[in-house]
Parts: structure tokens; sequence; C-alpha cells
């Protein structure tokens, strides 16, 4: 995943008071952002430990089975020097019974081949199924909780970035989870080499074991200087990689610019950066090799030069010294391990704390414990002194009152930053408000289960949004009891049946991102269908400004007449047919309400609704913001 | 069905579908394919000449080193027990001596010759991927449109980030590791063989076996994995699907139904993972078991040996260290088979590209093109999209504009408006007719002097993560800040631009600002406008922009249009009313043609398009002065 990887800029400029991207986006909110990508953080965070402590428990057993097998598997490794020591001490010395013995022996050795067989079996597939399944939970925690937190986080998290947490942080935190455990073997084995080669020959042992502390002060030296490079290297992966990215996203811009030349170039340097950088990293990560070796090879001669005099003076029985000399072979790989897991911890350190850091997004909007379920209601809507915002201090929406009867269309006009987006996330209650209360079927919607609501309250939002999926699946979405039949009847009604059946496989066409790409129309089209298939008492529109063919606009109004009949309807309205069609109109201007009344009604007031139509705009936000505040205030 | 010209050269009819086969078909039954892509990915490791037979010469010295300690370990040992040297025990001590200062140069060496082959393999595999990398990022951007139209963008960042990847490490832990552990085995084999037939048959009786297993746990490996990663892409695709339409989500209220997905194939991920743990498992540690079996043999049959007195303990000793020498490569096969393995895949996927021929590209005697009156003229230009053989978009279209002039075009969604737009600057070839510009046909000319004279003014803008001054001078990155801001000031962008508070220096993009859709398409007006291209073809490009603003620019280019040719695409007629020709196009046709008047006076689909669109706007009027004529 490009976005993986790539580095963004802590602080972020507050998106652009204009923008319209996506549907009910409100506009200048400040909610905490996730912190930046960095690969590395603190070695031990006890805080990210004793959380990700919680999603051990339920796997105690597991993690204890582990220690044991691995504990188990450390000793059986540990023990094989340990019998051919024993062999070459007891069974080849020259005299009779030689072979009983080495039988003996040899029996033994398999015995223990098989114990480490087993425990290392057990070691493995414990350690690594246990961590696919922790794995699944901090995955299944982290999504659980994106489904309720605020609206507003969501707005302004990338939807990549909390993907690279989902799925490579949490990675991260099992690969840490499996080389733990391993690291304890590496621990038995180191502590269990040195007490055994100490307890063999203490002399030999201490003079053997004096090359350890060199090379723990070689990596403690090296390890920092080679951990720059290997960052340095990975941050230049993922420069090249996003520049890659934008240039296969923009290609078509690239090619019809001419700039093929000069990205090319861009792209050479990124490249070239990226190939020094590797090799920088390769030849500091190989100088430990011959560094490691030729500290086994001084081990081995110290082996070999004392050990076979103290031999020679029979003051140490030849089994000892084979035995050290198969011991002096495995000697490094526990502290190689070892000094891997620094690196490997500190990546979980930080990929921890950002996995927490989501975990802890405050849900805003939750359930009381005794919401209950709205039940049938007539579908009207109340808006008693509202009053709301983003920011502290700086309300969207001021003192709002307004009733809806069951069955009316009312729609919201208003310049951009007036609060009509506020106001319809409030209706379905995304956000909470500061003041006041909003009634649905005369119930407090902070009393009710928000499922209920949603029930209730069916969405057609400006972008409509398709899952990958059939047709059939898009439109009846989660009522997952709706018949094809149902599905055919919502599209027919709004006139999307006909498009529909000339799609390669008709109500079964795989559509969304990797299936075929519908027009804005259709795509509103299809989302009216899913309104209504939903049946839901309430419609809420935000009608999309985007550019809509006169041919494709006249299907829009006649189909979203259609799904308003029998229901009552909140429209954020941008063309003038729909202001029109509504029952009333409710003129917003910097979260006051200006004006309310039919078109007539509000034409003949002359005020700030006459305005914004005589200014014959094909969509009301259109009109430069300016204009619609030139207030002479004798219209309000 | 349709006579479509497959002879002709430039059609790109015939190759296309092939492609896609490929692109989107199974890595079953690509064995031979797979090792082709490895035997080319060897030769290219071949053209260097110096480092690649290093890297080779290093790689067998290592192993041969290696080999060499368990002797010297053995020679000790006899040493040690003065076997070998009954004399004097200042002989012995003098061997003893011998003994460890040969280990230690041979482990000298094995370490040196390690770090050798390890550099030199990594500067190879480095040197591969940056070749390849460049490579590929250079046909990508040649790729014509009718590729990048099938190509799913996400397929080819993976190719270019994971594919790459997984070719230059080939080299290392393919190629230079396979000759390792054939010389650790091999050369070990027969060394130790050589010394006693039995003895040296025990220690690698457990390769076979272990290599058995490995090619069952790759084989089964390969499967599953390939099994997860089509599950984890769905799952990915669920997580990103439910993420960014959080909103639809909430708005129908469906947490429920969208957990119950994501634990479905959450589940079903898992169980994939489980499995292959169990293969991968089961094999690893049954490998392991086979060799503590093969050293038990080699104990015994070597003890048994030592008390007949045919081998010392020395030598005893050299084999169990020999064995201890293979326990590294039995612990690594699972690593080079799945190493080759993924290489193999992503040397087809990446060669796939490259190997692409670009369809659209320069003849070989191209020509630059050379603009007099710059002089647009389609002749009976007809275009059928890859693999829609015979579903022609656009059919039998003529017409001409030359410098000074405008021409419109309009027509329902669907009528081939765009196709026209994009077959200008050559994007895509004709299947029939021709275009020339000037009298030249463009496929006649070079690449670079069509695009350098043709503007396209796209409906989607396609921002660059950047600052506003980069993206708007996007095509001419040395333009200076007067010529930017003369581009942004015809396009009506300038005053938003200097009120932002860096200015032109303002990041766009997903983390910078967010323009509207109306500044998005101003950007791009600029962007073209700066590049004073002689032909330029607005392609629906103004219709988030209210028409006051798109008057405004049209004023602001009325001075430079004298120069060039303009074609205008729009569905919205106030945007092209004004054109000296305007075609009415439906189902890839010309339905309708001429001026606006003379439209109007035909009475046909553009006058009840036009009736269409000003009579809401008349209505609108009608209301304002109070004409309640609606209910």
């Amino acid at each position: 995943m490009p976005w993986a990887t790539t580095r963004m800029p802590d602080t972020v400029p507050p998106p652009s008071e204009e923008s319209r991207r996506s549907a009910l986006q409100p506009r200048n909110r400040r909610v905490k952002a996730l912190s930046s990508e960095d690969t590395f953080g603190k070695v031990f965070d006890g805080n990210v430990v004793k959380r990700f402590g919680e999603f051990l428990i339920p796997y105690r057993r597991q993690i204890y089975m582990a220690i044991a097998s691995v504990t188990i598997f450390t000793f059986t490794q540990i023990s094989v020097p340990l019998i051919i020591r024993y062999i070459v001490d007891k069974a080849l010395v020259v005299g009779a019974g030689g072979e009983r013995l080495l039988l003996i022996a040899v029996v033994g050795f398999f015995f223990v081949s098989l114990v480490n067989y087993v425990s290392n079996y057990f070691q493995t597939i414990v350690v690594a199924k246990m961590a696919e399944r922790i794995l699944n939970d901090l995955r299944g925690a982290m999504y659980g909780h994106l489904q309720h937190v605020s609206l507003a986080f969501m707005d302004r998290t990338q939807v990549g970035r909390l993907m690279s947490r989902l799925q490579g942080d949490v990675g991260s935190l099992q690969e840490f989870l499996e080389s733990s455990i391993f690291a304890i073997g590496d621990f038995v084995l180191l502590f269990g080499i040195v007490f055994v080669l100490l307890m063999l020959d203490v002399q030999l042992g201490l003079l053997t074991l004096s090359v350890l502390p060199i090379l723990f002060i070689v990596r403690v030296i090296w390890l920092p200087i080679a951990r720059r490079a290997f960052m340095h290297a990975r941050q230049t992966n993922s420069i090249v990689n996003s520049a890659l990215a934008e240039n296969i996203n923009g290609v078509r811009t690239v090619q019809e610019m001419g700039r093929q030349g000069v990205n090319f170039d861009a792209f050479e340097d990124k490249a070239a950066d990226n190939y020094r950088a590797h090799i920088r990293a390769t030849k500091l990560a190989q100088v430990m090799i011959p560094t490691v070796d030729t500290l086994t090879g001084l081990a081995m001669a110290i082996v070999i030069v004392v050990g076979g005099n103290m031999v020679l003076d029979k003051a140490l029985d030849l089994g000892v010294m084979v035995a050290f000399l198969f011991y002096v072979q495995r000697f490094f790989d526990p502290i190689r391990s070892l000094t891997m897991q620094y690196t490997v911890s500190q990546r979980a350190m930080a990929s921890g704390t950002r996995i927490f850091e989501v975990l802890d997004v405050p849900v805003e909007v939750e359930d009381k414990p005794d919401a209950e379920d709205l039940g049938v209601i007539d579908g009207s809507i109340e808006f008693r002194n509202v009053t709301f915002g983003y920011v502290e201090g700086l309300p969207v929406l001021k003192n709002i009152s307004f009733k809806v009867a069951p069955g009316e269309t009312v729609a919201l006009v208003g310049p951009t930053g007036s609060g009509k987006t506020s106001t319809m996330a409030l209706l379905h209650r995304f956000y909470d408000v500061w003041d006041g209360q909003i009634l649905i079927g005369g119930r407090d919607v902070r009393d009710v289960t928000q499922e209920s609501l949603g029930r209730h309250i069916a969405m057609v939002l400006q972008e409509p949004f398709l899952f990958t999926g059939t047709v059939f699946e898009n439109i009846r979405y989660h009522c997952e009891e709706a018949s094809l039949d149902e599905v055919i009847r919502a599209a027919t009604a709004v006139g999307a049946n006909d498009f529909i059946q000339r799609l390669p496989n008709g109500y079964h066409t795989i559509l969304g991102q990797r299936g075929v790409n519908l027009s804005i129309g259709q795509r509103q089209l299809l989302s009216f269908a899913r309104a209504i298939v939903a049946n839901a008492s309430i419609l809420v529109l935000d009608e999309a400004t985007a550019n809509i063919d006169s041919f494709t606009e006249r299907e829009i109004q006649t189909a979203l007449a259609r799904t308003l009949t029998g229901r009552t309807g909140v429209v954020i309205a941008h063309r003038l047919a729909t202001v029109r069609g509504a029952d009333r109109i409710i003129v917003l201007q910097d979260g006051e309400i200006v004006e309310q009344g039919s078109h007539t009604e509000l034409i003949a007031r002359r005020g700030l609704y006459h305005r914004l139509h005589t200014m014959n705009y094909a969509s009301f936000d259109d009109a430069p913001g300016d204009l619609a505040r030139l207030d002479p205030a004798g219209a309000t | 069905m349709d006579a479509t010209p497959t002879a002709s050269p430039q059609s790109s009819t015939n190759s296309a579908p092939s492609h896609t086969a490929t692109l989107v078909g199974s890595m079953e039954g690509r064995y031979g394919e797979g090792a082709r892509a490895l035997i080319r990915i060897v030769r290219m490791a071949c053209r260097y000449p110096v480092r690649f037979p290093l890297a080779i010469g290093t790689v067998v010295a290592a192993g041969v080193f290696q080999l060499l300690i368990p002797r010297y370990l053995g020679r000790a040992v006899d040493n040690a027990t003065g076997m070998l040297t009954q004399a004097a025990t200042v002989e012995a001590q003098d061997a003893l001596w011998s003994a460890a200062f040969l280990v230690i140069a041979v482990t000298v060496l094995r370490g040196l010759f390690t770090l050798a082959h390890n550099y030199f393999g990594e500067t190879i595999g480095q040197s591969l991927g940056y070749e390849l990398r460049l490579a590929f990022f250079e046909k990508l951007q040649r790729l014509s449109f009718s590729y990048h139209d099938r190509i799913h963008s996400g397929d080819l960042i993976t190719r270019g980030m994971l594919d790459i990847e997984g070719v230059k490490r080939f080299i290392e832990t393919g190629i230079l590791r396979v000759i390792l552990l054939a010389v650790l085995i091999g050369v070990g084999a027969w060394m130790y063989m050589g010394h006693d037939i039995v003895l040296g048959l025990l220690c690698v009786s457990f390769v076979p076996f272990a290599l058995w297993r490995g090619m069952v746990f790759r084989l089964r490996v390969r499967a599953l994995w390939r099994e997860l990663q089509e599950r984890m892409s769905v799952l990915t695709r669920i997580m990103e699907e439910n993420l960014g339409g959080t909103r639809v989500v909430r708005a129908f209220s469906a947490q429920k139904f969208e957990m119950k997905k994501f634990n479905e194939w959450q589940q079903r991920c898992l169980d994939i993972s489980l499995q292959r743990a169990d293969v991968r498992y089961v094999n690893t540690s049954l490998m392991t078991f086979s060799y503590y079996i093969a050293m038990a043999l080699v104990l015994w049959v070597g003890g048994l040996r030592v008390i007949a007195g045919t081998i010392t303990v020395g030598e005893l000793t050299q084999f169990l260290a020999f064995m201890t020498v293979l326990q590294m490569p039995i612990r690594q096969i699972g690593m080079v088979v799945s190493g080759i393995a993924r290489a193999s895949v992503s040397g087809v996927r990446m060669f796939e590209i490259l190997d692409i021929d670009p369809a659209i590209r320069d003849k070989p005697d191209a020509r630059e093109l050379v603009v007099s009156e710059a002089r647009l003229a389609f002749e009976d230009v007809s275009f059928a999209y890859d693999g829609f053989a015979g579903e022609h978009t656009i059919s039998h279209i003529s017409f001409a504009v030359k410098a000074g002039e405008t021409l419109g075009i309009v027509g329902p969604p669907g009528s081939g408006k765009s196709t026209i737009a994009n077959l200008i600057p050559r994007f895509y070839d004709v299947t029939d007719g021709r275009i020339t510009i000037d009298g030249q046909d463009i496929r006649d000319v070079t690449l670079d002097s069509l695009r350098a004279h043709v503007g396209v003014v796209q409906q989607d803008t396609f921002l660059f993560t950047t600052e506003i001054r980069n993206n708007v001078a996007y095509g001419d990155p040395w333009a200076e800040q007067d010529k930017v801001e003369d581009a942004t000031g015809t396009a009506q962008l300038h005053d938003y631009v200097a009120g932002l508070p860096a200015a032109y220096e303002t990041m766009v993009g997903e983390r910078g600002v967010s323009l509207s859709g109306g500044q998005r398409q101003r950007l791009s007006i600029a962007r073209s406008v700066l590049l004073t291209p002689r032909v330029m073809v607005f392609d629906d490009s103004t219709a988030a922009i209210d028409a006051g603003t798109e008057l405004r620019i049209r004023e602001a280019l009325k001075e430079v249009n004298k120069t060039r040719a303009t074609v205008i695409i729009s569905h919205r007629l106030s945007s092209l009313m004004h054109a000296d020709e305007i075609l009415f196009l439906d189902g890839g046709r010309i339905v309708e043609r001429g001026g606006h008047m003379e439209l109007l006076a035909k009475n046909g689909r553009y006058r009840a398009l036009f009736d269409l669109q000003m009579g809401a706007a008349k209505d609108g009027a009608k209301d304002a002065m109070g004409d309640d004529a609606h209910a």
C-alpha cells in the first residue's frame, strides 16, 4: 500500500471553506488528529505493553504452553553436545561394554530428538496461531470502534492512514508477539550455554566466554549507526513508492502535459537515492558477519589451545573439549536474535501507540443505557432551540427551531457555510447538540437507539457511495431480507430500471471500484432506490451539486418526487426545480433561519431568497459568498 | 461482424485482448512462464560482468571455507588426544597452536567471503531493482490511455513496489543462496564421503527427505498463500469501503451489517492463516527431526567405528561438526523456495508490463508537427475502444476548425463527446479515417510535438501533492511566476490563490487545501492556458464553474483565441452557443450540425435541448416577477 508508507506532515491546514467534495462534510471542525507514522518509537512503553496485555488475557493458557515448549525445546538443544560428550568420554574409551553404552546414549539422543521435535512443533504452532488470533482481535476491536467514533474524526482522517493501522501496525505487533516468545527461548539458551560451560569447566568456560562481552560491545556501538542507515533506506523506499503511485494515478495528466521527461528525471534522482541508501545499509549490515565469525574463530582457538593443552595434561576430558567446540558454534545465535529483538520492539511500541490511539478516539454519540426502540412513528421532525458547532465558542447553528409535519417536504436553502449540512447531520444524530433538542416522531433522538433511528431515516448523500457488489446488493444494502422483486419495484419507481436492465448483467452487474462505473446521475437514482427499499418514513437528501446534464436532471426530479411520496422530506436543495417542488423553504444564513415560507411567499418578500433566486445560478451554492452576504439588513 | 480493420498497423484491437487475458489470468499453469522469467532475471544479472562472477566466486569460496572448519576442529581434537602425534607433548602443543591458527584463519576467511558475496549479491540486486524501476516508470508513462483504462492503478502500483522487490531479492535469496546450499551439501558430501563413505552418506541422509518436505511445503503454502492474498484483498476492500463510505453506513445505521461482513471475511482469512501455520510448522519441525535422526545415526555408526578403531574421535567430531554446518541450510530451504516462487511470480508480472508494446508511439520516420493556421480536421473518423471491436463509439465524424474559430460539440451522455477530445492529442488511435492538423496526419508526427500544440482541459482534474504553483505550471515547471499568474488570471483563479495564506506556495491534495470542483476546473484551464497550445479542447471542463465566471474566462481568452483553434464540448448550451459550428452528437454520430441560429431554426434535437435548458431559466424569471403559475 502506497499510503501505508507515505510520511505526512503532522499539522494540516484546515480544509478550504469552499470544500464541497464530500457530502455532509461539516466545515471548520477541529478534532484531534492521528499522530504521524514514525517507524520507530521507544524500546519499551509500559502503557502500550499494559494495554496490549489485555488482548493477551484470553490466551493465557496458550502463552504458558508456548513458554513451556520454548523452554523444553531450548533444553533439548543444550543437551545435544552433552550427549556427545558422554559418548566420547564414556563409550569410546578403550575397554569392554563400549557398544552397549553407545547404544544407550544413542537411544537417549533419539529420545531427546523426539522431545525436541514435539516441543519445536508446539512452540511454533502455538505461538503462530495465537499471534494470528490476537492480530484478528486487535483489528476487529479497531474496526468495530471506528464504526462508532465521531464523524468529525472520520472526516479528517484519510482512509489510507486508518488502513495502515488496521494492517501494517497490527502486523508489527504480531511480529513482536512471536519474536518475544522466541526471545524467551534465546535467553534460556544463552544462560543455559553459559551455565553448562561453567559447569563443565570453570576455567575454560570463563576464558571462552570472554569473547561474549566483545561482541556485545561491538553490537551496542554498531546498532544505532546501522539502524539509522536502515531507517534511511526505508524512508527512501516510501519516497520512491509514493512518487511512483502519484505518477500512476495522474498518468493522464502527465501525458497531456508532456511531463514525462521532467518526471522521469525526478524519479531517477529518487531511485538513485534509494539505491545509495540501500548499498550503505548493506555495507553496515554485512560488517557484522566477519566480526562475528572472527570472534567465533577466536573462541574456538581458545578451546583448542587451552582446552587441548588441558586434555594433553589430563586435566580435562576429551569429551568436554568436543562439547565446548559444539557450544561455541551456537554461541552467538541468541545474542544476534536478542539484539534484533530490540528493533522489533521499537517498531512494535510505535505501532502499539498508533493502534491504541485509534482505540482511544472518543465515541461521542452513544446509546443511553436505557435507550428504547423508536417504534412506530408518524414521521414528524422538530428542532427546538438547537445550538451546535464543531469548535467550542464557534456555533454553526444558533438557536434554531422549526417543525416539519408528517408527509411535508422542506427544502433547506442557504449559502455555503450557512449550516444546512449540520442540520441534516444532527437529524440523524451524527453529532449531539450543544443545546436544545431534536425530536423525531415526538421523541428526543438521544433517548432512542441509533439503530432504530436509522431505520426511520433514509439518507441520500450528495455523492452516492457504491459498495463493491451487484446492483441488487447495492440497492437493498443492509436490508438483506429484501427480495429481488422489491428491489426491481423500487428501481422502477425511481426510473432506474431501464438503465439497470441495459447493464451487462442487469441487476447482477458488479458495481464499485472494480466494477462498472456509473455516472453521478445514475448513482443518484440508485441511492433513491436504496432509500425506498429501506422504507423509512423520513427521507433526508443532500442534493448533488455536481454537473448533471439536463436529460438526467429531469429524470432525477421525477425520481425525487416519487421517493418523497408518503414520506417526510428534508432536502438540502441546490437546484431551483427542487426548491420549487418543496412545500416549504427554510432559508439559512450563518446558522440562523432568516426566512421561511413557500416559494411564492419568499419571492414576494424580496429578501435573501429572492436575491439568490434572481441571480439565476444553476445552483445556489454557486453564488459567490460575498453576494449572499451583501445583506441590506431589511431583508431579515 | 463489423469489418474491423485488423490489418491496419495502427489498430491495437487484435493485440489488446490477449493482454487483458494475461493481466487478469490466474497464475495456474504458468510455471513455464515463471521459469522463463527467472532465466531472464539471471540473464539480466549476467550483464554485470565483474560483479556477478565475483559474487558467484565468493559464495563458492565462503562455502568451501565453511566446510574446512570441521576438518580443522577434528584435527585439533586428535591433536589434543595426542593420537596423531604420539611423540613428545611439545610437538602436540605446536600442533594445537597451528590448528588454532588455521581455525581462526578459516573462520575469518569464511566471514570475509560471506561479506563479499552478500555485498556483491545485494549491489547486483539493487542495481537490477534500480534499472527495472526506471524501465517500469518509463514504460507506464508511455503506455497509452487504453492500457490505463484496463489496468487497475492499484495493480500497477503493487507491481512497481512489491514485484520489483521480489525480483531484486532473487539474486541473493535465490541464485546465491542456492549455490551456497549446493556447495555445502554437494561439496561437503563429496569431501566427507571421501573420508568415509558410510558416515558421509549418513551425514547427508536427511537431505533428500528435507528437500522432499520442502517441495511439498512449497506447493501447499503457495496455494494457500494465493488463497490468502485473495481473501485479504476482499477484506481490505471491505474495510476501505466501510471507512470511505462511513456516512452511508451510519446513515443506514448499518454498523451491525458491516461488522458481520467484516467478521465473516476476517474469519475466512484466519482459517487460511491457521492452515498455513499448520503446513509450515509440521514441515519445518519434521525437517529438523530428520536432521537429528541422521545425527543419531552418525553418532551410532561413528561411535562403533571409533570403538573398532577405524576412525579417531577427532574424525567423528569432524562429521558431527559438518552436520552442524548443514543445520543452517536446512532451515533456509523454505525461505529459498518461497523466495524463488515469489521471484518467478513477480518476474512474470514485471515483464508483462515491460514487454507491452505501447500501441501509440512515434513512427520511425515521424516528423515534428508544423503548425501554421492550426487547422484541425477530422476526416471520416470512426473509433471503437479495445475489446469492443465493432461497437463504434463514434462513427464517420468529419469536421474542420482553424485558428480563430470555435467548434462546439453537444450531446447526451455516452454520445462520444469525450472520445473526440481524447483522439485529438492521440491518447487513442482512430480505428478508421484520419485526423490532421494543417494537413499532417497526427500519426505521422512525433507525439511530443503533437501534444505540445494540443491542449485538452479534461472534466476531472488530477491534483498533484505539491504547491498550487507547481500544479499550474505542471506542463512547464520552469515557467516564470508572471506567466503562471497570467494563466491563473485568465482562468479566474488568481484572486482566490492570492488570497490564500501561502498564496501560490499553498499545498494542495490530500493533506493540503482541498479545492472545490469549480476551482479544480479553473486550475486545469490555467494549466493548459500556460502552455499556449494552438489547438485547445475543453472537455466539459466548465460544468462546475458558474455561468458568470465562465463568461469572464471566455472574455479573457478572446485575444489568444485568434491564433488557436478551439473545440468546446459541453452539455450546457450557454457554453457553446457562440461557436462557429455546433455538432449535435448522439450514438456516436452527428445528428445535427450548424450555427446556433441555424440549429434553432431546424426545430430538431438542438432546439428541444435549448428549450429544456432555457425554459427553467425563463420560468425562474417569471416567478421572480410574481407570476404564480405553478403549484
